[in-house]
């Protein structure tokens, strides 16, 4: 089909407005951040600093552990996302390749289970999280996540395993590799991209999780980014420091933007292929 | 090898460990909140529950409605052929990737009463009386500052969705339709859109559910204010735990949380069978 030119300028005026759409809160932030303080608060609005100024920046990790924050957040991504990719291979692999009875029934199960937001399940998970000591704990977040993560992880990374041609897997057992080493050594490296599309989603979860980290942890020390940002407001009632909130908001975005930007594509497939994550 | 029920047993084992941490976080709890759940009377007469379910049901209904309506702009022009395609598709992805908790943050600065961007804009398109506007602090307006912040940031996950849709439709239909003579309005919506009909279905229940149990958004951007106006029941439930320390009727009120969603997802099915099989 010819797209004409008022189909032409049709699609570019969605291609603009689409880009603003998205862009347009993030860079307000970034904007704000790089104002200087007498700028933040300027009535009327200005929309352009008259020079960058990076003082909300040096602000946040001077006077505020906001480097605790992102290390924190760090861990509990990459602990995570180690946690929830070896379990979820062994069992996609399990579910896709040996016989399991009754292992239809449990995967439908799993896909249940991850249907429900988990605002249903904190309640009790604190009261858990209590009984085995582990409340302000990077730990008890870290197993927390790879539990609400495995259900996506493991759908997406069966749907791979169930395209791989086997004879691959056969020849590997002839040469006398057991099942669980054919798993590590022939089947995961084959599957390079459905592993790196489910730990970058799963990355990106971790980083951005809220309810059960402002639910489990309350010391300082053991907060993670979001939960560190949101705590913000609450230092002083008054005097919100918004510059400051908004250069946190940025630095701690960053990551998840730089991913998006690299892995575009990986994340498009992912989603569309696991469709199980908000 | 045969497969048989030693095996079959032996090969669980790879699905275990995966296995154990689910249901150690997601089932146990559920379990969990029907045990501690008591003083169901309560609901009937508790005067929050309405209005709560109210605003709950609404702002699922609303958002969900405005995210599938941008949405479908937003797949069909990330879907179309254009140079530079890979980087708007990422643009569009970032909403859905920062932390929603973060940007919550970073909305309460767009909408601040003294100095906010927001009131500022449409102050200047004539739409509110002065630049000074305390969006949060009234009602309505703090109800539609919510469905813009939600909207905004979910819309990318609903395109997502309906472009994998997009992409099962085959070529051939719209080369079809075109030599019979419709134009691109008439092969929207006698090609596009019924044959999206299953993944629009998918995409509203999964958003639907989500909305349903939105907590993070609203409890950083209103805290649920003014005056309890835009509590949703996730909101609701978390303080009547964790402030007014009621856990057995908070656990009754997260199991009429959690029966509202199975009702919701069996009533959409249902909706959905019935226009297939007629």
């Amino acid at each position: 089909m010819r797209p004409t030119a008022l189909g032409r300028a049709l699609l570019w005026t969605g291609v603009a407005f689409v880009s603003a759409w998205s862009l347009a809160p993030f860079l307000w932030q970034v904007i704000t951040s790089l104002k200087p303080a007498a700028e933040v608060a300027a009535v009327p609005v200005r929309y352009w600093p008259s020079a960058a100024d990076l003082a909300s920046y040096v602000q946040i990790f001077k006077a505020r552990p906001f480097a605790t924050y992102i290390l924190n957040s760090f861990i509990v991504g990459l602990g995570t996302t180690a946690a929830t990719t070896v379990l979820a291979a062994a069992a996609a692999y399990a579910f896709s390749r040996l016989s399991v009875p009754g292992g239809r029934a449990a995967l439908f199960a799993i896909l249940g289970l991850s249907l429900f937001p988990g605002t249903i399940l904190i309640v009790p998970l604190k009261q858990l999280a209590t009984r085995a000591g582990l409340l302000n704990s990077l730990t008890g977040l870290v197993i927390a996540y790879t539990a609400l993560n495995l259900p996506f992880a493991i759908w997406v990374l069966k749907a791979f395993f169930d395209r791989l041609p086997k004879d691959v897997e056969e020849a590997a057992w002839l040469d006398g590799l057991s099942r669980w080493q054919t798993l590590w050594k022939i089947v995961l490296p084959l599957s390079a991209p459905a592993v790196a599309t489910t730990a970058i989603l799963v990355f990106i979860f971790s980083w951005n999780e809220f309810l059960i980290a402002q639910t489990l942890v309350s010391r300082d020390s053991a907060r993670t980014v979001p939960v560190g940002i949101a705590m913000l407001s609450g230092v002083t009632v008054y005097e919100v420091p918004w510059g400051q909130i908004a250069a946190a908001v940025v630095v701690t975005t960053l990551p998840v933007v730089v991913m998006v930007l690299a892995f575009q594509r990986r994340i498009v497939e992912g989603l569309t292929a696991g469709a199980v994550k908000g | 090898m045969k497969p048989d029920a030693r095996a079959g047993a032996v090969n669980w084992l790879y699905a275990a460990p995966a296995l154990l941490v689910m249901g150690v976080v997601s089932l146990l709890p559920i379990f969990e909140t029907f045990r501690l759940a008591g003083e169901f009377h309560r609901i009937a007469v508790d005067t929050r529950f309405g209005p709560v379910m109210r605003t709950t049901l609404s702002l699922t209904a609303v958002t969900v409605l405005l995210e599938l309506l941008l949405g479908l702009v937003m797949a069909l022009v990330l879907w179309s052929p254009f140079k530079g395609r890979g980087f708007v598709r990422a643009a569009v992805l970032i909403p859905w990737a920062l932390p929603t908790a973060v940007m919550a943050m970073a909305w309460r600065w767009i909408y601040n009463a003294d100095y906010g961007v927001m009131g500022d804009l449409l102050f200047r398109l004539g739409l509110v009386a002065s630049p000074q506007t305390a969006f949060l602090a009234d009602a309505s307006s703090a109800y539609w500052a919510i469905v813009l912040a939600d909207v905004w940031k979910t819309t990318p996950f609903m395109a997502i969705l309906l472009m994998s849709g997009l992409a099962a439709i085959p070529d051939e239909l719209y080369e079809a339709a075109a030599i019979d003579g419709a134009g691109p309005v008439r092969r929207f919506f006698t090609v596009t859109l019924p044959l999206l009909r299953p993944t629009i279905l998918v995409a509203v229940i999964f958003r639907g559910i989500q909305t349903f149990g939105l907590f993070d958004l609203v409890y950083v951007l209103t805290g649920g204010g003014p005056g309890g106006r835009t509590q949703t029941i996730a909101v609701y439930v978390y303080d009547v735990v964790f402030r007014y320390q009621e856990l057995a009727y908070g656990c009754a009120l997260t199991v009429a949380m959690a029966a509202c969603l199975v009702l919701m997802t069996s009533l959409l099915l249902a909706v959905a069978r019935e226009r297939r099989t007629r």
